[in-house]
């Protein structure tokens, strides 16, 4: 069997998160490339039609990266978005899928390593999870 | 307005389970304002669908469309196009919503949401039920809060014995709206309204002498 490369989609805010994957980059920290960055101008923009249509499209794993708590840069987006995954992990409860698909994670501008330690651990844990169920009916019918 | 929450997703998956073309409705009005059925909630239904039949291995072709309001025939009318090509309709309109699609089309119709209470908005994403359409509104008389909706017991003259430090014996969570009533007369300097006992309801108005039709001869 070939070996599972997951596909990522992270909702980045760009005034923590992003800016942290940036300084990662800087300090030449690798985080796997399997997480792709979608920039947002804050966590609080993100709703759950963006990560349910994430998953419909095929991805293995969505998680949304915002300011940590009490830090947000408007307030409270990052708060709203906490909210907004949560009930996305009720769909997939509902559903029968692993919640663990979907994450919402804190951190701020400064924390490029920690932007990298979180990266390598959400794509081990959905490697560890296997393809998103659409991928694994997909791959049945061939 | 009315409000109203999502059913659960496997309810909605068990009604859909025999088709394959759906035509997901959502209502403009009551549902939108209440995120249970709005455009937003229509797309995020139809996501989750999408996702469950990806998981089946099956194909469903699901239709969106929001209509300005379900509960009118003439906006009911704008899905007509729609209706060949579908087996069955969702509806996440309150039950007026599905019932006036249900009236007009010879199409399974299934709803989406349950219809709860008419409330109104208390804070961001929390609404309370405010009115049961009594159909004699005695607020002007109640400092304008209503015993028969806020009342566990739709007590006329109140409170009862059940009221303790001010809450609803029923729950803590639950003021009694008999001691909001007269903190309300007392601020408004009208506590003296407090003595005047009143009448038993006639509650046909209400429900109770079978539904209820508004005529009106100047519109109808």
């Amino acid at each position: 069997m070939e070996k599972f490369e997951p596909e990522i989609v992270a909702f980045c805010c760009h005034y923590c998160a992003y800016t942290a994957a940036d300084m990662a980059g800087s300090k030449r920290i690798s985080y796997p490339s399997n997480v792709k960055i979608i920039r947002v101008p804050c966590t609080g923009k993100v709703d759950a039609i963006h990560v349910m249509k994430a998953l419909e499209k095929g991805a293995d794993g969505v998680y949304v990266a915002g300011c940590l708590e009490g830090d947000c840069h408007f307030k409270n987006g990052n708060l709203r978005a906490k909210a907004r995954v949560a009930r996305v992990q009720k769909f997939l409860e509902d559903l029968g899928w692993e919640t663990e698909r979907v994450a919402m994670l804190n951190m701020s501008a400064g924390m490029g390593e920690h932007f990298a330690k979180t990266a390598r651990e959400f794509t081990e844990k959905i490697k560890e999870l296997g393809p998103s169920p659409v991928k694994q009916t997909a791959s049945k019918a061939v | 307005m009315i409000t109203a929450e999502q059913k659960p997703l496997q309810e909605i998956i068990g009604y859909i389970a025999p088709y394959d073309k759906i035509l997901l409705v959502g209502c403009n009005e009551c549902v939108t304002v209440c995120a249970a059925g709005g455009r937003k909630e229509v797309g995020l239904l139809a996501s989750a669908l999408h996702l469950n039949s990806l998981k089946q291995g099956k194909t469903i072709d699901i239709k969106e469309f929001t209509l300005e309001r379900q509960c009118d025939p003439e906006y009911v009318e704008e899905i007509v196009s729609y209706i060949g090509d579908v087996d069955a309709i969702v509806s996440m309109a309150c039950g007026c919503g599905v019932q006036t699609i249900a009236s007009r089309y010879n199409v399974p119709v299934f709803p989406a949401v349950n219809t709860k209470f008419m409330g109104a908005s208390i804070s961001q994403g929390v609404w309370a039920e405010r009115c049961q359409g009594c159909g004699d509104c005695m607020l002007g008389i109640t400092g304008g809060i209503c015993p028969v909706a806020r009342c566990s017991k739709s007590l006329l003259n109140g409170p009862c014995g059940g009221t303790s430090a001010g809450q609803c014996e029923i729950s803590a969570d639950v003021d009694c709206a008999w001691r909001l009533i007269w903190e309300r007369l007392v601020e408004l300097g009208i506590q003296d309204r407090y003595e005047e006992l009143n009448a038993a309801k006639d509650w046909r108005p209400a429900g109770g002498g079978g539904p209820r039709k508004i005529i009106r001869e100047d519109l109808a």
